[in-house]
């Protein structure tokens, strides 16, 4: 026998489930006079500086039908890949930015959009620059983890080639589903495949 | 600062996928679209998983975590037994985390949520919404009062009941600390015949979850407490390097 470690183990999770929006997006659902407004839905401001863009998706399961009642939150860098956090230690970060997002997908569509700005390149641990990317966080019924992917634009394709992360992947063929599509200026599409071909990439972090 | 690029102090605790419910899970029967096939790909902590949002306490009302007072009419309140919940968000470490933004939500006590989707015979209560949220203190202390919530039953198998649970969401320093769990309540006979719950494979992992009534923090003649502790994941000390804000 050895020593006791003493560490205590982190709470397991459990699912979202059907009701997330109740506790994190009430207003979206009509439960109004709790909160002002709901948390994570404005990013920026007139103020925020950078390239303003969009970020619109879905999230598809296993039989390719669209969830309807997922929540998804983003987590990103301002345009100079600078974190408005207290572990950022490398400068301050826009004060009109909240890097943050959170979004209930259209119950109708099980279509999500974000307003938000693209965010600047990020340094990886060892001091190589990463492609620009937005974390992304998703919750719901059925889903036992939250899931955490990363989304990398299109026309970063120089960033993405040398991007550490990127360029270790083995399965070759399943990075693209980490790539978003440009739809129009500044509109970025980015479908999330949980399982089955074309599943996208989901990170242990 | 001496470097010019910034190597973390160290990252988060790999979390114990043993520990977790897997994704796939069939006896919760949606997770069987809904989960992964594929392996997840591991990725080393970078600043994009060590920094988090920040909340503060000017985004928090006056009865946010109040679910007796932050829906009801004036001079009404819900029906239901009322409770305490209170608890201090940890990390492995089993340091407090504070400022920890904490969010809850739950069903009226007969077991109905206040959603459209809803579908349960039970009684909405025209006093009770059912969310809330607070800030942890300077020890990662919270509280909330509420009435305790009723089981009820769900499609999944033909007579699945819910155990009484709250639903929480929780914000760490960090990003890779991200969590939603769930809190079950001290000698509920629903507790292990919930799918949901046995898709946690540790007996100690489940208990975990499960509140203990706390008589000692009883207000005697109003509200019986419950103490819920939850734990995020640790930072890994590294000695030799510059340690950063919040390790």
């Amino acid at each position: 026998m050895a020593q006791e470690l003493g560490f205590l183990k982190e709470s397991a999770s459990q699912t979202a489930g059907p009701y997330v929006h109740i506790g994190l997006t009430p207003n979206f659902l009509g439960i109004e006079g709790v909160y002002p407004q709901d948390l994570g839905i404005a990013m920026v401001n007139d103020k925020t500086k950078g390239e303003r863009i969009t970020i619109e998706g879905s999230i598809i399961d296993g039989t390719g039908t669209t969830l309807k009642d997922a929540l998804i939150e983003i987590w990103q860098a301002d345009a100079a890949g600078l974190y408005p956090s207290p572990n950022e230690t490398r400068g301050k970060a826009d004060p009109d930015f909240t890097g943050w997002g959170r979004n209930a997908p259209d119950m109708t569509t099980g279509e999500f959009s974000f307003e938000t700005i693209k965010p600047g390149p990020v340094p990886f641990f060892d001091g190589r620059p990463q492609a620009p990317h937005v974390t992304f966080w998703i919750v719901a019924r059925g889903i036992n983890i939250g899931l955490h992917t990363r989304l990398y634009f299109p026309d970063e394709e120089k960033a993405n080639e040398t991007d550490p992360i990127l360029s270790r992947i083995e399965h070759r063929n399943r990075v693209p589903t980490l790539i978003a599509k440009k739809s129009s200026k500044g509109k970025y599409r980015f479908d999330i495949r949980l399982q089955g071909e074309g599943e996208t990439i989901f990170f242990d972090i | 600062m001496t470097a010019n690029f910034p190597r973390p102090a160290g990252g988060y605790f790999a979390r114990d996928r043993q520990w977790h419910p897997p994704a796939y899970t069939p006896g919760y029967k949606t997770s069987v679209a809904r989960s992964p096939h594929r392996a997840l790909i591991s990725l080393d902590n970078t600043l994009s998983e060590m920094t988090g949002p920040v909340f503060g306490h000017n985004i928090l009302g006056e009865f946010d975590n109040d679910l007796l007072r932050n829906y009801a009419r004036p001079g009404e309140s819900p029906i239901g037994e009322r409770i305490i919940v209170h608890g201090r968000v940890l990390d492995e470490n089993g340091r407090p985390v504070p400022d920890a933004l904490v969010e809850f939500w739950q069903a009226n006590a007969s077991g109905r949520y206040r959603h459209k989707k809803e579908s349960y015979q039970a009684p909405l209560d025209p006093n009770f919404g059912g969310c809330g949220r607070t800030l942890t203190d300077a020890d990662g202390r919270y509280y909330l009062r509420t009435v305790k919530p009723g089981p009820y039953p769900w499609p999944n198998g033909p007579n699945d009941w819910r155990p009484a649970h709250i639903h929480f969401s929780i914000f760490g320093r960090a990003f890779a600390q991200r969590l939603i769990t769930q809190m079950y309540f001290e000698g509920d006979p629903l507790i292990p015949l919930c799918p949901i719950v046995r898709t946690i494979p540790s007996p100690d992992a489940v208990n975990q979850l499960v509140a203990a009534l706390d008589m000692s923090n009883t207000i005697p003649m109003d509200s019986r407490a419950y103490k819920f502790d939850i734990v995020l994941r640790g930072r890994r000390s590294t000695p030799f390097e510059n340690r950063m804000e919040g390790n």
